[in-house]
């Protein structure tokens, strides 16, 4: 927060401040201090938050004319598309919507990954952001299923399955989670009062997680404490604004080509048949989002510890701001991390391909190979990496390395030094 | 803390903490009924039975109906697919069970068509026993429902069933 006092000028301002300060709040926002040399990479809170904003809005549009009964829902749906006016594009938006949203929440989170942006003293701010990414999926899947389809039925059917690998009270669980003995009428409904719910429950902790990056502030690229009030912070408001802004732009062209050039690549085409309890499609692949924990999942070959594995791999990510012992946050001034790194980013994507293949043969031996390595990176090599690993010499400020002098009076030399292990 | 404050618990004490269990128990009775409302209610365990007519079905051949809203298999079985699930070792099978067991007369096999791994449905006459092959994550079963390979833990479950008469199927 900043230190000065804010007074509005107007008296009616000052009013109002005095008994909410609300006044106040704006002015912080305005004002608050941002590391100069964020790159585009940090753009992607603002293209999360417009992405959240969508979805809702756009939810709440589909809730006026989508009917939640097994009987009417997929019916419901063609009538969206086919008589509402506009129906159309607000069901693409909404859909191709949330593809968009876990682009962006990837990019968001490996750029987190790369800078460090979890370590200390953010670490609030990393949990609160899973336990988003955990509502988002869930968000996201219960959404699949409103659509009542022939993929929205079976992969509710698995998806809530998983709770019956839990010893003992399994059945009772998705018998509980079903409202029946099976997926049917009583769980499209309680999944659509859900959906309508989980994105409030986001919006809620988005402002918690915002909330927590203001009390430290940004990460930056380089991963150095930045003190305040200092030469190497602008003001967000017009600075980061209008950048946040262009960048939104552009990643509004890649949503608007889904939207409007293929509407329906990143769906499936089973899920335009109505859900049948007595068949179950040929290949079930969940949405592409989510396809890297599927793998992890399948590639192992008993029931409960495939499930245990699937959601280690999210817990895994919670308690990473205590598995990276490195003090460094920046991969840039840690060269081993980075090439662990991309391997790491390589991994996540062959496993996504995994979880989309069929589980047999090479495939299935190439995913358990991925997902021991998903594991080993964060459990193994990050803990040891950090005590091991001869970073380089941090900068002591963004500004003064940029215009030419050396602002750590270390550098100098050791960047020699560095020079000529390389 | 000093000694003064580890006197015997006095009457305060006993108030406090029987208010704060009685208000336990009343906030538990308060969310109990939102927790079970989700459970399955009066109309879905209504629909606890269903009568199958099986005259038409030809040895070889199998049926699904729906009960409960799942699928389940009917299937009148061959002598050789019959003595095959009955001449397999127990020691060789994952979950074992008798084939006598699971199919009472061993003509007519009733089970849920539901795969135990996440539940998907076998398709039939397929996978390595050629009888049920599940498409979701490649669990194999033999001609009497039993899991021989992939993820799925157990055999497929056996409904309460009955024969009304030398026709029908009660299932439940």
């Amino acid at each position: 927060m900043s230190e000065h006092e804010y007074i509005p000028k107007s008296k009616l301002g000052k009013w109002f401040n005095d008994r909410l300060p609300l006044l106040t709040l704006a002015n912080h926002l305005t004002d608050y201090p941002t590391p100069k040399n964020l790159n585009y990479w940090w753009t992607f809170g603002g293209i999360l938050t417009f992405c959240l904003i969508t979805q809702i809005i756009t939810g709440i549009i589909l809730g006026m004319h989508y009917i939640a009964h097994a009987d009417l829902a997929f019916e419901s749906v063609e009538h969206i598309m086919r008589d509402v006016n506009y129906g159309w594009l607000i069901r693409y938006v909404h859909a191709n919507g949330a593809s968009m949203f876990f682009l962006a929440v990837y990019i968001h989170i490996f750029r987190a990954l790369y800078y460090g942006s979890y370590k200390s003293p953010r670490e609030v701010i990393w949990i609160i952001g899973m336990l988003i990414y955990f509502l988002m999926m869930a968000t996201a899947f219960m959404g699949y299923v409103l659509p009542w389809g022939q993929m929205s039925f079976w992969g509710a059917t698995v998806i809530t399955n998983l709770f019956s690998a839990i010893p003992l009270v399994g059945e009772s669980i998705t018998n509980w989670l079903w409202g029946g003995y099976s997926v049917d009428n009583p769980t499209l409904t309680r999944f659509f009062s859900l959906h309508y719910l989980f994105p409030f429950l986001i919006l809620g902790l988005v402002v918690l997680h915002i909330w927590a990056l203001h009390v430290p502030g940004n990460n930056n690229p380089i991963g150095i404490d930045i003190k305040k009030p200092s030469k190497d912070t602008v003001p967000f408001h017009p600075y980061i604004v209008i950048k946040d802004l262009f960048a939104l732009l552009i990643f509004l062209l890649v949503f608007a080509f889904f939207v409007f050039f293929s509407p329906n690549i990143l769906g499936h085409a089973d899920n335009y048949i109505e859900a049948n309890p007595l068949v179950t499609p040929a290949h079930i692949v969940p949405e592409w989002y989510l396809l890297p924990f599927y793998a992890i999942l399948r590639s192992v070959p008993d029931k409960l510890l495939g499930v245990i594995a699937m959601f280690a791999a999210i817990f895994v990510l919670v308690i990473l701001p205590w598995l990276d012992t490195s003090k460094v946050r920046s991969a840039i001034f840690r060269p081993i991390y980075k090439q662990f790194y991309w391997f790491l980013v390589a991994d996540v994507l062959i496993l996504g391909y995994m979880g989309a293949m069929p589980a047999e043969g090479t495939y299935l031996l190439i995913a358990r190979v991925a997902t021991i390595y998903y594991f080993a990176h964060f459990l193994i090599i990050l803990p040891f990496l950090g005590m091991k690993e001869k970073t380089i010499e941090l900068p002591l400020n963004i500004t003064d390395p940029v215009l030419g002098g050396a602002a750590n009076p270390e550098m100098t030399k050791n960047n020699l030094k560095h020079r000529s292990d390389l | 803390m000093s000694d003064s404050d580890k006197k015997k618990p006095n009457r305060r004490d006993f108030i406090l903490t029987a208010t704060t269990a009685a208000g336990a128990v009343g906030i538990g009775a308060a969310v109990w009924p939102l927790v079970d409302q989700m459970n399955p209610d009066a109309s879905v365990k209504a629909l606890a039975s269903t009568e199958v007519d099986v005259s038409s079905i030809e040895p070889g051949q199998s049926i699904t109906v729906l009960w409960r809203g799942k699928p389940v298999f009917i299937k009148r079985r061959t002598q050789q697919e019959i003595d095959s699930a009955r001449s397999v070792d127990l020691k060789d099978l994952k979950h074992p069970e008798k084939d006598e067991d699971r199919a009472k007369d061993p003509e007519w096999l009733v089970m849920l068509g539901v795969c135990t791994h996440l539940g998907c449905v076998p398709l039939t006459d397929k996978g390595d026993y050629n009888a049920w092959f599940c498409p979701c994550h490649g669990s194999h079963y033999d001609t009497s429902g039993r899991i021989r390979k992939g993820p799925a833990p157990t055999n497929m479950e056996v409904p309460k069933y009955e024969f009304v008469n030398s026709n029908t199927i009660k299932i439940g």
